[in-house]
């Protein structure tokens, strides 16, 4: 019965051309919009969760403030603010899972006849469990290596690959500062960070040992910067608070006196981001419901004037037999074949257009089968909705009249 | 009588106007028995197509009571009525009503896909039946490249395509000139020939002269029924 149904559907979109197509345009744009902004909401989310699985969950940082001497004040990290004792005490917050008093610069590496420069991370084994740092090849360096200041290294890929090149760099000797370190790991990849950064361009060294043979130090136990991951994004301002409050007390600050450190949240830079591009793809969700509806209501009103033309062959068809339910369906069928044909067209163009954002602007997008899926279910929907008015207009005429009609 | 194809019993229909309640039909007997060639006669507004659409079960009586091959018509809804007009009767009308974008073989056929019959089976009756009326070779052409009487055929092996018993021709030589009219019900002549019932409604008494049995209305009533004598 569909069968023979779906060849007079076509039959009659094919009758007229330009109306068909011109019917079909409000779906093409709303189904295209729907595509663009699933792409590209889709797209937010996922670079949101490759930054923060490349950069660790729910992690702030706590640099030394500024000092004062004489009127001059320094910048931040400028002054000896914090201490790996500061950071022993954090780690005693509740919510807090991980701390890693830190202490990064840029340093000039070597082995054999290679150098490369590179960032070196002087911190503890915390870091690497508070940015999910995997050591892909050895191992990594514990807590006693710190207490002691042992001279081992864990080097990211990019350094693997400029000083050792195809050589298994475990186990190796390279300098830094003309100190040598055993490499005893090779680090994961991470690929760029926010700031576009290659993260892999990095060596991570025991706290202890950085600040003694590498960057050198005013005070022993002074940090730069305490990274801080708290359990869940819930507890993130609550752990922050806390922080903040335990950091004034420990530094004797008295109520009159400003913060002589500075946080940052990591993660909420990530989700900021992502809200703006989420904010445009509601917009574009508006958009799309507007010409969906529009489309929908475009695709009813041709409905109902093919229902009159063809009101005489109407008739005819309910003179030689055809029931209610005969000529429902083949009005309903004609409506959501034009509303699948739009689907179809509006996908081509959202798809087209969603790459094109991608190369042109560099902004992630994703295009996935359940945003196809939806599109159509979509299309289907509104073909229903709106043909249903004018199919049972049809079904429900009188065929005596119908077959007058001229 | 139980061979009776048609049966209706004081039959009465009337419309609403703007002065109240216009009977065209009042109060009709008539009884058709199978393999019946009849002529309905009468001018305009004699309740002549009303009646015929009451027959064809487009249409439902205000009072009385019609048997359509022993079915008490007014038991049924519009559905079942729509499964009867596909089984039981073969409509012809003057304007031939042809689908335009069908070919004339999809034209012929789309009465078995109302009937849920398969495509090859569709196909081939609807072809039998195109060699039947002389037009097997116009099989995929479409209705506007054929002449009027070729339209008028094509017609005809549509009604004839169920297999019905009964076949309601309304002024079915209307539009055709007299040359294409003779041909028309030779065909006419042929199918009652081969048993199957024709009421033919007419205003033409040259026309109606090829039936067997003339009925004449008047003012919503029968006012002759008489046998010609014709085919006899």
């Amino acid at each position: 019965m569909i069968h023979p149904m779906l060849g007079e559907a076509w039959l009659a979109m094919g009758a007229n051309r330009l109306r068909t197509a011109l019917t079909m345009l409000g779906m093409v744009i709303g189904v295209g919009a729907v595509v663009i902004m699933l792409a590209i909401g889709q797209g937010a989310q996922y670079a949101v969760q490759q930054t923060i699985s490349t950069m660790g969950a729910n992690l702030f940082i706590v640099l030394s403030g500024s000092f004062t001497t004489s009127g001059v004040r320094s910048g931040s990290g400028g002054g000896p603010t914090l201490s790996v004792a500061d950071a022993e005490a954090i780690a005693e917050l509740d919510g807090v899972v991980n701390v890693a008093p830190t202490h990064q610069g840029t340093r000039q590496l070597v082995y054999g006849a290679q150098n490369w420069s590179s960032q070196v991370i002087g911190t503890t084994p915390a870091y690497l469990d508070a940015r999910a740092w995997s050591v892909v090849n050895g191992g990594a360096f514990g807590d006693s290596d710190v207490r002691s200041a042992t001279r081992v290294a864990l080097i990211g890929k990019t350094v693997a690959e400029n000083l050792f090149g195809d050589e298994d760099p475990v186990g190796k000797t390279l300098r830094i500062q003309q100190s040598p370190f055993v490499v005893v790991g090779v680090l994961g990849a991470k690929g760029q960070n926010l700031d576009g950064r290659d993260q892999d361009d990095s060596v991570i060294i025991p706290l202890s040992t950085a600040q003694r043979k590498v960057f050198g130090t005013p005070f022993l136990g002074s940090v730069r910067m305490i990274m801080v991951q708290a359990d869940s994004a819930d507890n993130m301002e609550r752990v922050m608070d806390a922080t903040t409050a335990l950091l004034r007390q420990r530094h004797r600050l008295r109520d009159d006196m400003p913060d002589d450190f500075f946080m940052r949240n990591l993660s909420a830079a990530a989700e900021s981001e992502a809200a703006t591009t989420r904010t445009m793809s509601v917009l574009l969700g508006a958009i799309a419901s507007i010409s969906l509806l529009v489309g929908g209501i475009g695709i009813m009103n041709i409905m109902l004037v093919s229902v009159t033309e063809r009101t005489r062959e109407i008739g005819i068809r309910m003179a030689i037999g055809a029931r209610r339910k005969d000529i429902l369906s083949q009005f309903l069928l004609e409506s959501v074949m034009i509303s699948f044909a739009g689907c179809l067209l509006g996908l081509l163009l959202g798809v087209g257009i969603a790459l094109a954002i991608n190369a042109l602007t560099g902004m992630v997008v994703v295009i996935s089968g359940s945003a196809a899926l939806l599109a159509f279910a979509v299309a289907a929907g509104v073909g229903i909705f709106f043909g249903w008015y004018p199919a049972r207009k049809a079904a429900r005429l009188d065929p005596i009249e119908a077959l007058r009609y001229q | 009588m139980a061979g009776d194809v048609i049966r209706v019993l004081g039959l009465g229909k009337s419309y609403p106007t703007a002065a109240g309640e216009f009977p065209a039909l009042r109060g009709v007997d008539l009884a058709i028995a199978a393999g019946e060639y009849i002529a309905i006669m009468g001018p305009s507004g004699s309740g002549k197509s009303t009646f015929m659409n009451l027959l064809g079960c487009l249409d439902t009586p205000s009072v009385g009571e019609y048997f359509l091959a022993g079915e008490n018509v007014a038991t049924l809804d519009k559905d079942a009525l729509a499964v009867l007009r596909n089984r039981t009767l073969g409509f012809v009308f003057q304007g031939f009503n042809l689908l335009p974008r069908m070919s004339l073989q999809d034209n012929v056929a789309l009465p078995l896909v109302y009937a849920g019959v398969d495509k090859a089976t569709r196909r081939a009756r609807a072809r039998a039946l195109l060699e039947r009326v002389g037009l097997g070779q116009y099989a995929e052409s479409l209705p506007n490249r054929i002449s009027g009487g070729q339209q008028q055929r094509v017609a005809i092996a549509r009604a004839l395509v169920n297999a019905p018993r009964l076949i309601l021709a309304d002024e079915p030589t209307g539009n055709l000139d007299s040359h294409t009219s003779e041909e028309i019900m030779r065909l006419f002549g042929e199918l009652n020939g081969d048993g199957i019932t024709i009421v033919l409604v007419t205003h033409e008494p040259d026309i109606a002269a090829h039936a067997k049995r003339q009925v004449r209305f008047l003012d919503g009533r029968i006012v002759s029924d008489h046998l010609t004598g014709a085919g006899a």
